[in-house]
């Protein structure tokens, strides 16, 4: 069948589906939620009726042959790459699939050190072997950065049977690297470029964004739908260029994805995605519109200061997607979280995170003039009400670290407890991530240095908030008994 | 023709009333903007479908708002008054010739330009030259004026849902604070707890006023055509106590005529219901 833009298919197989009043003896088991009338009168009678199964005429996640086919090349050519696939086990699974499909056991993949969880964890499952670039970190507002070009190319230099290079674009934060001058670099060493765009899956269709993952000639992508495209929480687009085998990317994702994909979130892509590529301009136009707005008025406050394109300086700030509101909070004397906790507590307002140093609300289309004005005006109070003098930050010094197992040995060998201080130069088996910056200082796998011992005591002295180990004080730390 | 406008007070009580004509049915840049002629009510104004004022009974509400702040501190001089499109609020207050400046804030030009022609019983004295009304957000003028100049703030705002959930808030009021001068005073229509769906909000905006000033309190008024006919105000301040300071015979001195108000009623206003008592002792 010939689909354009202007179709869903996956939503409106499901819609025809409805009408022709079949008789169900399949799951699921509520019927269309006859089967479950509470649930059904929480979520409504046509949600119920949309969760169906695979069938023949509504097709297979699996191995898609007809509408889910047709849905995928639809946004394959929305996002203008060679190949999209529907994810319904959330980025998470993308960026998985990112790594398993490039990597095998024993290989190396370069990343920032910042690296989101997931990605150390699909080394876990695959075997291959972390090659960590120094994110770089902005002193002043305590947030990682991107990756800068000569670090990139140390590391390339120095393992150059590495088998790709894994980028996060933007960050959380908004900081974008240099996504072109990296895919140009690394495809002249033979390496593939993997995106994780969990926060950019805007920058595929608006105007004066930075630029996306495939139209800067990266071979795969993982972006959030969810995030930032209007589709539901967990689902998710793995995007591939030329030059990827999408035949065995279907297989990687098939080893870890369900068999029972959801129709509920595959249909939210599908809406999503048409009206990204129909609207996503003005979407994204008021969303910025809306962003600059509220920028501009935080930093007329004082003791705010929210960033914006001020900060590029050509290389791991390389660009800045504006429709983030990230907004540094020290001046005020006040952490992030604590005005992120104040917010939700005090003013019915919740905003996605804050850490030491800073807050973001992500901003969409979907808000209203007046919840923007909310937002504005009870920093504006908190400001008069809370703030105090501004406390002195600590200063971060990238540690190299010594990569001694690979993740997944780490993470399956034996373990003992020793007290931090008695545990240099043993193995970690164990993550301790500290924030500010929020870059792991330690990850499973890497020794232990007195270096990283001394950092780790003085970050807690400053009041740094570091998570990852088991023992919460960090008194002690699991170490890998070594064979 | 038998045609009537209808208002849910809740899921599973209506308010209606017999419309003799349409005047007015426009979709403004903020809100739906209907005036009805109504056999019993006269002229009725509503936003979104909600009634807002109508011809017969909006004395009580205007009369209440402003005259209970100003019997308690008659110095008051300069005045800010947020939403009141409708002009009434605006009416009772150029009626005291001690108050030198009231600065309106309404969101919304279409509401005031229409009740400027067809609400003539409220709109009257929306040009006073003492009347600067400014077309903005209420929560974004509030936060962008000078610190401690307004002698009382009045909030003659919608319902807490829509285009008026700005003014029901923390960051609002915090807002206010600073904007009042050390005597200053907030008075607020504050909904009515009768039924559930308002409760809520009502507790939650009070709870809000308490924490931000010093003297908080609530008084009541009998508004027919409102959901359950019974209508709650808050009153907040930095230094009046609106019963300990009623100034009764400096008020009643100034031969102010009214229709509900008067410095005896005053008092009893603020005596609540104890149904009313306990929701808000629930809180306290």
């Amino acid at each position: 069948m010939n689909y354009t833009q202007e179709n869903t298919p996956i939503h409106e197989a499901i819609e025809y589906h409805k009408n022709t009043r079949v008789v169900h003896f399949d799951v699921p088991g509520h019927k269309g939620g006859r089967g479950n009338p509470e649930l059904t009168k929480f979520l409504g009678e046509q949600c119920l009726k949309a969760d169906v199964n695979s069938t023949k005429t509504l097709d297979n996640l699996i191995y898609p042959t007809s509408i889910i086919k047709g849905a995928e090349e639809l946004a394959a050519e929305a996002f203008e790459a060679e190949a999209a696939f529907f994810m319904v086990n959330g980025t998470t699974a993308a960026v998985q699939s990112m790594i398993m499909s490039t990597c095998k056991a024993g290989d190396k993949i370069i990343l920032p050190r910042n690296v989101h969880r997931s990605s150390i964890n699909a080394l876990v499952v695959c075997g291959a072997i972390p090659v960590y670039v120094n994110p770089g970190v902005d002193h002043q507002l305590g947030i990682p950065l991107g990756m800068g070009m000569k670090d990139i190319e140390e590391a390339i230099m120095k393992h150059p049977d590495a088998k790709a290079v894994l980028v996060n674009n933007p960050t959380y934060y908004g900081i974008c690297s240099n996504l072109k001058g990296i895919v140009k670099l690394a495809h002249e060493h033979g390496m593939k470029v993997l995106v994780d765009e969990a926060h950019g899956a805007h920058f595929y269709f608006g105007e004066e964004l930075p630029i996306s993952a495939m139209a800067a000639g990266a071979d795969m992508a993982a972006v959030s739908m969810h995030k930032s495209g209007g589709s539901l929480t967990q689902s998710s687009f793995l995007l591939c260029g030329k030059g990827i085998d999408s035949g065995y990317v279907r297989q990687i994702i098939n080893l870890t994805q369900t068999t029972s994909g959801s129709y509920l979130l595959m249909a939210s892509l599908d809406i999503a995605r048409k009206q990204m590529y129909l609207h996503g301009k003005e979407i994204v136009a008021k969303t910025l519109e809306l962003a600059e707005y509220a920028r501009k008025e935080i930093n007329r406050l004082g003791g705010y200061y929210a960033f914006s394109k001020e900060l590029i300086n050509e290389d791991t700030i390389y660009d800045f997607d504006r429709t983030k509101l990230s907004v540094n909070t020290t001046s005020l004397g006040l952490a992030g979280i604590e005005i992120s906790d104040l917010l939700q507590e005090d003013y019915d307002i919740l905003i996605e995170f804050g850490d030491i140093g800073n807050f973001l609300a992500v901003v969409s289309a979907g808000d209203r003039a007046f919840e923007i004005e909310r937002l504005i005006s009870s920093l504006a109070d908190i400001k008069r009400r809370y703030s105090k003098d501004k406390a002195d930050m600590l200063t971060y010094e990238y540690i190299n670290p010594d990569v001694a197992l690979s993740p997944q040995k780490a993470f399956y060998s034996d373990k003992r407890e020793l007290p931090l201080v008695e545990s240099v130069s043993y193995i970690s088996g164990e993550f301790v991530m500290a924030y500010p910056p929020g870059i792991p200082i330690l990850a499973p796998g890497e020794r232990i240095t007195q270096e990283i011992v001394d950092y780790i005591l003085y970050a807690k002295d400053k009041g740094c908030v570091l998570t990852g180990p088991k023992d919460m004080t960090l008194e002690h730390i699991n170490l890998v008994i070594d064979g | 023709m038998d045609l009537w406008y209808t208002e849910n007070h809740t899921e599973n009580v209506r308010f209606s009333t017999k419309v003799k004509r349409q005047l007015v049915s426009f979709q403004s840049d903020y809100q739906h903007i209907a005036v009805l002629e109504t056999e019993e009510f006269g002229k009725i104004l509503t936003l979104d479908g909600y009634l807002m004022v109508t011809e017969k009974d909006e004395f009580i509400y205007h009369e209440m708002i402003v005259h209970v702040p100003l019997a308690t501190n008659l110095d008051i001089k300069k005045v800010l008054v947020i939403g009141a499109g409708d002009g009434g609020t605006i009416r009772e207050l150029v009626r005291y010739p001690q108050i030198e400046q009231i600065d309106m804030v309404e969101i919304d030009h279409m509401v005031v330009e229409i009740c400027k022609t067809h609400l003539q019983q409220t709109s009257c004295a929306l040009d006073d030259p003492r009347v600067s009304i400014y077309y903005e957000d209420g929560l974004r003028y509030i936060r962008n004026i000078d610190d401690s100049q307004y002698d009382l703030i009045l909030v003659d705002s919608t319902d807490p849902f829509g285009p008026g959930e700005g003014l029901f808030t923390k960051e609002f009021y915090g807002n206010c604070y600073k904007a009042l001068n050390d005597k200053g005073i907030l008075v607020n229509q504050q909904e009515s707890t009768f039924y559930g769906s308002y409760l809520e909000v009502m507790k939650r905006s009070h709870q809000k006023i308490k924490t931000t000033f010093p003297i908080s309190r609530v008084y009541q008024a009998h508004i027919p055509t409102y959901p359950s006919g019974f209508w709650l105000f808050g009153f907040a301040s930095k230094h009046y106590d609106p019963i300990k300071d009623l100034q009764a015979q400096a008020w009643n001195d100034l031969g102010i005529k009214t229709k509900y108000y008067n410095t005896s009623l005053h008092l009893g206003a603020f005596a609540l219901p104890n149904y009313v008592k306990e929701q808000l002792n629930e809180i306290d």
